[in-house]
């Protein structure tokens, strides 16, 4: 059914449909939409969930911890700070197993304190063991939902998923969408039915003392989960496909008039919407250039993206977050794609754009493709203001 | 003590400890029906070293401080099954996971009104660690960071009142016990367990590692704790000092002298006397002293 909604309230519908038996969340802006809507639904009897409102995200994270061992669907969503907060818990959540949904709504890190949109929060998260999608828009945000529950309750997988969507630009816009109909969610999306659970017929133990014996083991077992769900994606978007007729193809990244291209832009997110309508403008003009969107960034499909661009001759990586001191982190992910290999690019220059909620314009897509020359560049900011770096404090 | 099937014998815990004896008085006392989530610590360490558990009822441990929220979710997910009435939750863990890492997730579960008994188990010092100063240490107590010195007579704070702390939650069931007082702390936890709502037990729990102690004389040691007036065991039911168990005090000295973390003092009577002063603020407060024959 199309609506013309907010993005906030889009997933709060889709997680009512859900139904999730635990919800737990704390405050932290731009996430508190979401639950906001949740809270009000269980308010008015719509939603049958246990509503628990914690002291902190480090609850909010454990709370839905102890409602998925104890064998229910649950949810929670946070931002920035609050998954920080939460890290402890995020990593601990993936390594017992628990198919845990979580929405992050991205918003940059303090400090200095900022509450706009980038993805520094979801990113440095990135070896907690949880799969990360990241969403282009609120009608995948929403579809991304129902996937990741299927995906993190599939027994071949049983991990945490992440679904990102970026903060204000997504949670904040208004968008019409097509909201799944509580029929097609439930044949698509099964009760979930735990392998192991916390209940007084059958008792175990959980969360165990593993020395170094046994520690490394667990580990392995999820770095392979990680890698055959890149298998499991496709099959399960196939699958949403034939329930809601939309198709999301393998899942895990999408080639934008990649096939033919000169130079690709490669990028994760709501940015990809404003890279799209460079290229269709640039293509209108005869210029060979595409788009790389990556879905899926944990796992990372390194097979996948190296047959999309082994041909393409410059490649610009474009980040929402930094990796201080290092390569860009979507950026080295790409070297390392085709490191050693016969084909690839020649040039894979990096560019870092948009950081605390820095407008990402038409024409900051166009100086990605102007500085994307022969000439490699690394962690290149886009759009500083130079009037800014002329303090020196140092001197 | 024969085996018992809800906490079984072949544990790690060493000769003596306290904890180990008090744990498995909670969940006989708590019954089959119940469901525990653990806090990091000397509890968790001993009694679940992968692939074995010495649990005969559902277990969780997930980290240190989160205990009394990973319960909340496992009571929200028991309300969303039906199953509360018949499941009992404890949330359990050490006097440092409790009073100060985990201070901020007991609270919240407090204040939410969960139906959860929390159990803290109270050695007075961070032992899984190696002895280091919880906010939990008493006054001038030897530990390896708040150790006696030219400049120092060990931890320089009183000990944190975490039950008065819980109190003023507004809770219907605030309790200290002893593991030197095992058939009280059974009753203890058996009354916790049949009132609805968030409740609070600490427990006493001697360590002879920590503490330096022979390990043979844990029930004598945690017993004269209690019979100097320095850990008062008390009853708060709905705010009010429902119950306190009443003494004939003996002086401190007698509770100090057999421990090696208050050696330091043998030779200093003003530390003594300090501490002295504390136990009988306490038998002041709580109303601890047996009335004299008439």
């Amino acid at each position: 059914m199309k609506e013309f909604v907010e993005g906030s309230h889009a997933i709060a519908e889709i997680i009512k449909a859900v139904k999730p038996g635990v919800i737990s969340a704390y405050p932290i802006t731009p996430q508190t939409h979401i639950v906001e809507d949740l809270a009000q639904m269980v308010s008015n009897g719509e939603l049958k969930s246990q509503f628990v409102n914690v002291e902190s995200e480090h609850s909010a994270a454990s709370v839905v911890l102890g409602g998925s061992a104890t064998g229910v669907r649950v949810y929670t969503a946070t931002s920035s700070q609050g998954l920080f907060y939460m890290q402890e818990v995020v990593f601990n959540i993936a390594g017992m197993r628990l198919p845990v949904v979580m929405t992050c709504a991205n918003r940059a890190i303090s400090a200095p304190i900022n509450i706009w949109n980038d993805q520094q929060d979801s990113i440095s998260l990135r070896d907690a063991g949880w799969i990360q999608i990241y969403a282009e828009n609120n009608q995948e945000a929403i579809d991304f939902h129902l996937i990741a529950y299927r995906l993190a309750e599939d027994k071949r997988v049983m991990l945490p998923v992440m679904v990102c969507m970026d903060g204000f630009i997504l949670t904040h816009g208004m968008e019409t969408v097509d909201m799944p109909e509580q029929d097609k969610v439930n044949k698509f999306l099964p009760d979930y039915k735990p392998l192991y659970k916390l209940d007084t017929a059958d008792p175990v133990s959980m969360g165990l003392l593993a020395d170094p014996d046994y520690y490394m083991e667990t580990r392995f077992a999820i770095q392979e989960t990680m890698k055959d769900s890149l298998g499991y994606l496709p099959e399960i978007s196939s699958e949403f496909n034939a329930v809601f007729g939309r198709d999301y193809r393998d899942l895990l990244v999408e080639e934008y008039q990649t096939k033919d291209a000169e130079k690709v832009i490669v990028a994760m997110g709501s940015v990809c919407g404003t890279i799209k309508e460079v290229v269709d403008e640039q293509r209108s003009k005869g210029k060979k250039v595409g788009l790389l969107r990556i879905i899926s960034y944990r796992p990372f499909p390194y097979a996948r993206i190296y047959e999309a661009l082994k041909e393409v001759p410059r490649v610009a990586v474009l980040d929402k977050a930094v990796s201080l001191g290092a390569y860009a982190p979507i950026a080295v992910e790409m070297k390392a794609a085709f490191y050693g290999k016969k084909k690839g690019p020649k040039v894979i220059s990096s560019f870092v754009a948009g950081l605390g909620g820095r407008d990402i314009t038409l024409e900051s897509v166009y100086e990605v493709f102007r500085r994307l020359t022969a000439k490699e560049v690394n962690s290149d900011f886009i759009d500083l203001k130079p009037e800014l770096l002329k303090e020196d404090y140092g001197k | 003590m024969g085996n018992s099937p809800l906490f079984k014998y072949g544990h790690t815990a060493c000769a003596g400890c306290g904890q180990a004896i008090a744990a498995r008085l909670v969940i006989e006392a708590a019954g089959a029906n119940t469901i525990i989530a653990n806090n990091t610590g000397c509890l968790e360490v001993f009694s679940t070293k992968y692939p074995e558990t010495a649990w005969g009822v559902p277990w969780i441990h997930s980290l240190f401080e989160n205990s009394a929220a990973v319960a909340s979710g496992i009571e929200a997910a028991l309300i969303y099954l039906g199953k509360k009435d018949t499941t009992n939750v404890i949330a359990q863990g050490g006097d440092g996971s409790t009073g100060d890492i985990g201070l901020q997730a007991l609270s919240g579960m407090l204040e939410r009104g969960h139906d959860i008994l929390y159990v803290c188990y109270d050695n007075e010092a961070y032992m899984n660690t190696g002895v280091q100063r919880s906010g939990l240490t008493p006054f001038d107590t030897n530990t390896t960071t708040s150790p006696s010195g030219a400049l120092s007579t060990g931890n320089i704070r009183p000990k944190k009142p975490v039950p008065e702390i819980c109190n003023a939650h507004g809770i219907p069931y605030v309790a200290t016990a002893s593991a030197g007082f095992p058939q009280d702390l059974s009753r203890k936890v058996k009354k916790a367990i049949s009132i609805k709502g968030p409740k609070y037990i600490q427990i006493h729990v001697p360590c002879p590692l920590g503490w330096r102690h022979e390990t043979n004389q844990m029930l004598s040691v945690a017993k004269l704790a209690v019979e100097t007036g320095l850990y008062p065991l008390f009853e708060y039911e709905n705010g009010i000092l429902a119950n306190r168990k009443q003494i004939v005090p003996k002086l401190v000295q007698e509770y100090l002298k057999i421990q090696g973390r208050f050696k330091h003092l043998i030779n200093n009577p003003a530390e003594i006397e300090k501490i002295q002063h504390i136990a009988d603020n306490n038998i002041k407060k709580y109303g601890l002293k047996v009335a004299p024959d008439v």
